[in-house]
């Protein structure tokens, strides 16, 4: 199966693309050439770093290729900075947008006792339903690291407790988006991302 | 909630894993890409991989270590040891780490910090320290010093200091090895890596001196670490990453116990 990986040099694809592979799916990477996400069967968005580098999305012309993409129902899934692209944007970079696929906005941890970022392995309240999750049992954990992050809405597909509750996972139609890093968290992750590989993806968001 | 990690550490030269005190009287412990996949496979939460030689000559065997480690590996992955330029660290995250350590590459120019960050995020950059408590100062570990050179040689700076630059550089982590309790099995330097661990926000790995689950249980508890790294403890099969981490849980200690 072909997969359309998305490079807006925000970091660096490899683990990503081990994952995919180990898997057997066929990544092909893209930084610009709509052709591979027009004819995209699944696309994913990793992305450490910044905010403010996903404004080259919107340069390349990616952003709306990728609307029009998931506007068509193709398999979606967001990572880290992807899932947080989904949003209407983020305090890290607040004059850069999102596509607002979820309306609310990315804010950063507050300061306080527990330090920001927030780095290491953390455990998954995962929501009825989810797809994405599905077979994620209770005391599995997956790495994070990260500064900013998602509010818990309608759309959480799993909740984790860092300082406060966030959306570690969300998921609408076909669209999904992950805090974490599955290609980072062992037999978890590698379940989660054969689930989204596995997905029909019927439903348009 | 969020857990307190083990890392297990690799000393490579060669392109094997080797075992010593003080970088002498090497013995063979097993092929590195082995080595890694067992430690994730007991639930080692993260894997470094530190290149003992560095040597200019041996950058494509490191590469190729690395390359060979990373591709069953779906953990974090850290990798140290002669990395000078952005350059050398992407090479390196290229070949399949998802972290950089540095350590004297970067006292010698702490732009290298910003360079790294700046193209892989700060996630990927680990800053390294070496510290010794300074005896003949008023207060030891507030002033402790780093060291380079495997211990050897007084960087002239002191550690709470350099951490705090580190972080405000933009390191993501700080890997903090006590050359004072390294290779004792007496327990990490506790005092030292609190000191550490308040002055910055992000990550603190305690490392030297681990020697019984008593020390885990003490450098999370007292010492505040957020992660502490198990080298010699790990080889031949002495302690499993499982069997330390079913151990800390039942000192209350929160950990990811392996599937």
């Amino acid at each position: 199966m072909h997969v359309t990986v998305i490079d807006y040099k925000a970091g660096n694809l490899t683990s990503v693309l081990k994952a995919l592979r180990h898997l057997g799916a066929e990544p092909v990477v893209t930084d610009g050439d709509l052709d591979l996400v027009e004819n995209a069967e699944r696309i994913v968005l990793p992305g450490v770093g910044h905010f403010q580098a996903t404004e080259r999305l919107d340069a390349t012309g990616l952003t709306q290729a990728i609307r029009a993409a998931i506007a068509r129902g193709v398999p979606f899934l967001g990572i880290c900075v992807g899932m947080q692209w989904l949003y209407a944007g983020s305090s890290e970079a607040r004059k850069q947008p999102g596509i607002a696929h979820f309306t609310e906005r990315c804010a950063r941890f507050p300061e306080g006792q527990e330090k920001v970022p927030h780095v290491g392995w953390n455990s998954l309240e995962v929501r009825t339903g989810s797809r994405l999750l599905a077979g994620v049992e209770p005391g599995e954990f997956v790495y994070f690291t990260h500064s900013f992050k998602a509010p818990v809405t309608a759309h959480t597909a799993a909740i984790t407790e860092y300082i406060e509750p966030f959306s570690s996972a969300v998921e609408r139609g076909n669209v999904m988006g992950v805090q974490f890093h599955p290609e980072k968290s062992g037999t978890t992750g590698l379940k989660i991302l054969r689930n989204f590989l596995s997905w029909e993806g019927k439903e348009i968001a | 909630m969020i857990t307190k990690r083990i890392i297990a550490c690799l000393d490579v030269h060669g392109g094997r894993v080797v075992k010593g005190v003080q970088f002498v009287d090497l013995i063979d412990a097993g092929d590195p890409a082995t080595q890694a996949a067992r430690h994730a496979r007991e639930g080692a939460d993260e894997i470094v991989l530190l290149d003992i030689t560095a040597t200019h000559e041996g950058r494509a065997t490191l590469l190729d270590t690395v390359r060979r480690t990373a591709r069953w590996l779906f953990v974090p992955f850290c990798v140290g040891g002669g990395i000078r330029s952005a350059d050398d660290a992407a090479q390196v995250f290229e070949a399949g780490a998802d972290k950089v350590s540095v350590n004297s590459a970067a006292l010698a120019d702490p732009t290298l910090i910003d360079a790294i960050g700046r193209s892989f995020g700060a996630q990927a950059v680990v800053v390294a320290i070496d510290a010794r408590r300074d005896p003949q100062a008023t207060n030891p570990v507030r002033d402790a010093q780093v060291f380079v050179q495997g211990g050897r040689k007084p960087a002239g700076r002191r550690v709470v200091e350099w951490a705090r630059e580190a972080e405000a550089r933009g390191a993501g982590e700080i890997l903090l090895t006590s050359m004072d309790s390294d290779g004792t099995r007496a327990g990490f330097d506790c005092e030292l890596t609190a000191a550490v661990s308040e002055a910055v926000s992000i990550p603190v790995i305690a490392s030297g001196g681990a020697g019984t689950v008593d020390h885990f249980v003490d450098v999370f508890g007292r010492g505040k670490a957020d992660a502490a790294l198990a080298a010699s403890i790990f080889h031949f099969g002495v302690s499993s990453a499982r069997s330390l981490k079913e151990e800390l849980a039942r000192a209350g200690v929160s950990v990811r116990l392996p599937c």
